[in-house]
């Protein structure tokens, strides 16, 4: 036992998390929360625009339009990950000049994780009690003081928590991001571990990336049980 | 003036259609306590929701002091709605606001700057009595006051219309009697009208002047709340009146007269009363059937009581009850 923390593995490892680890820990944070906030900018309205346009209830919307958001949301759902970041490769590089590097993950995990966030949106908004928005529709409000005053913050509580879930998933895409040139602990495990057999390396890159989901998932569920009121 | 005419209001849906209302005529006057009542399915909710045009009507018209309410374009009807205000049974409050806020929101909606919204809503809290819970969370207040703060929400932008939606159905005894006295109270010192929709008819016993009693979707029978009370006429009505079927016929009296006494909040036990009344004017009765309750030294409810003896036997128990603030009576034909 003694012996492998004298071997040269070790050592080599030790030193490439010296070297590696902090940048990679960094990346891996920035271009999980930066993802999930573009992607929350692109998914919370779908979501809103799903629950509020269902019926004409609070919002006129085209009932194509509705499902022409289902239906896309649906289909990018349904690519795997990694296929989607090599399909979105063209937009991309129009976006970022170029499809490697950790600012060009973002995009495909923006694309892969909205869809994704529009659907727990969806879920978040639906939970609300529509006797509530019928009483503030009772009182005057027009439709956007409906969706600004009622609907979204009545479901912080909820839309947090699913914000959390949303968190630690793009965390783990953005592990996977690292097949392609996203950097960040994911390309750390994979070049090294995979690619050079250092499986220590990987095994170190893994458990850094279980204590981001735990501290995560805990800034998270404290967030949305101190934001509820109706819990005091 | 609520005027509904000719209000017709159909839903389809997957099981077909069905006709929620049918035909209502009704005028509700201004400064009425007006009760519309009816047993769960009979249309009530969705009549009410009409009047401030949260259900389309089917067709018939909405018109409130002449202005044909389904004609209003969105944001005239926006701004109708904050004068005619709503409370419900599950009170509806924002569980993330504080009271305040929540009573301050129609203002904030209306456009009110800030810090006047909450000044006023300040002040509706106080005459609610519920001034030290401003900064209370609606989950941390009893039914009762949730209820107390949704009424201040509705007065906040100055209605002359209240439209309660069993407002007191979700409440206990207790505390359903606070919140009519509320409710009476703020339409007494107010003037608005208030429409109380209610499947109780103890609650339009205690506080409506005038009643509809809706049955299957159309107007059985329409009046004072004494007329309707005393003399029901329609099967609807009746089934409200006398909720435990006695009276229908199937309860006679023999030997005498039949006798309905009310207790409206009347402070007076039954026993009692009926004790000196035959102490006093030497008139027996016997209790056919009660249904009554008493909160605090305040009774609620009805009893059926049979006279013996003539006419002469009645006019006097008539008489001595009547005498009796807050009660009822009324005799009751063979064929009432």
């Amino acid at each position: 036992m003694l012996s492998f923390f004298r071997s040269e593995a070790f050592a080599s490892a030790l030193e490439i998390f010296r070297s590696q680890f902090p940048l990679a820990l960094w990346e891996t944070i920035y271009v999980t929360l930066l993802s999930t906030f573009f992607a929350i900018l692109l998914g919370l309205p779908l979501g809103v625009l799903l629950v509020a346009g269902e019926d004409g209830r609070i919002i006129r919307v085209p009932r194509w339009l509705l499902r022409a958001i289902n239906w896309v949301i649906n289909l990018l759902r349904s690519v795997p990950f990694l296929i989607l970041m090599i399909v979105v490769f063209p937009l991309t590089r129009l976006i970022v000049g170029t499809v490697v590097g950790t600012p060009a993950s973002i995009v495909p995990l923006v694309i892969a994780a909205f869809p994704f966030i529009a659907r727990l949106a969806e879920g978040s908004l639906r939970e609300l009690d529509p006797n509530i928005i019928e009483a503030a529709q009772s009182m005057g409000a027009t439709p956007m003081q409906i969706i600004m005053k009622v609907m979204l913050p009545e479901s912080v509580p909820s839309l947090l928590n699913n914000a959390t879930i949303a968190v630690t998933t793009v965390l783990g895409y953005s592990a996977m991001s690292g097949m392609i040139g996203g950097g960040g602990l994911g390309k750390i495990a994979i070049n090294y571990g995979y690619y050079r057999y250092q499986y220590l390396i990987m095994i170190m890159a893994v458990i850094f990336l279980i204590l981001l989901v735990q501290l995560f998932q805990s800034v998270g569920t404290h967030l949305a049980a101190k934001s509820d009121k109706r819990l005091k | 003036m609520i005027e509904l005419q000719k209000l017709t209001k159909t839903f389809t849906g997957a099981g077909g259609t069905v006709e929620a209302l049918r035909n209502i005529d009704l005028t509700i006057p201004d400064g009425e306590i007006y009760g519309i009542i009816g047993m769960s399915g009979a249309g009530k909710s969705t009549l009410v929701r009409c009047i401030n045009m949260l259900e389309r009507p089917t067709s018939g018209k909405v018109v409130i002091d002449g202005r044909d309410m389904a004609a209003l374009p969105p944001e005239e009807l926006r701004r109708a709605r904050r004068d005619i205000t709503m409370i419900f049974q599950g009170f509806n409050l924002l569980m993330q606001r504080t009271c305040q806020r929540n009573v301050g929101f129609p203002l904030e909606l209306a456009g009110m700057n800030r810090s006047e919204a909450m000044a006023r809503a300040a002040e509706l809290m106080e005459t609610v009595g519920l001034g030290n819970k401003l900064d209370a969370y609606p989950s941390q207040l009893s039914g009762g006051q949730k209820q107390r703060v949704a009424i201040a929400r509705a007065l906040a932008t100055s209605p002359k219309i209240l439209l309660c939606d069993e407002a007191t159905s979700a409440l206990d005894p207790q505390s359903t009697q606070a919140i009519l006295s509320l409710i009476r109270e703020i339409h007494d010192r107010l003037g608005l009208t208030v429409v109380m929709i209610t499947h109780q008819m103890s609650v339009v016993e205690q506080i409506c002047t005038r009643v509809a009693i809706l049955d299957n979707g159309t107007v059985a029978e329409e009046g004072p709340v004494s007329d309707i009370f005393s003399a029901p006429r329609s099967a609807a009505a009746k089934r409200l009146v006398y909720p435990d079927g006695y009276e229908q016929g199937a309860v006679t009296f023999e030997g005498g007269a039949l006798l309905r006494v009310v207790f409206n909040g009347a402070k007076a036990t039954m026993n009692p009363l009926i004790a000196r009344m035959a102490i006093d004017r030497g008139v027996t009765a016997s209790i056919i059937a009660a249904s009554t309750r008493s909160i605090g030294v305040k009774t609620y409810g009805n009893m059926l009581l049979g006279i013996p003896g003539g006419q002469e036997a009645l006019a006097t128990a008539l008489d001595y009850l009547r005498a009796v603030p807050d009660i009822l009576a009324e005799e009751v034909g063979p064929n009432a």
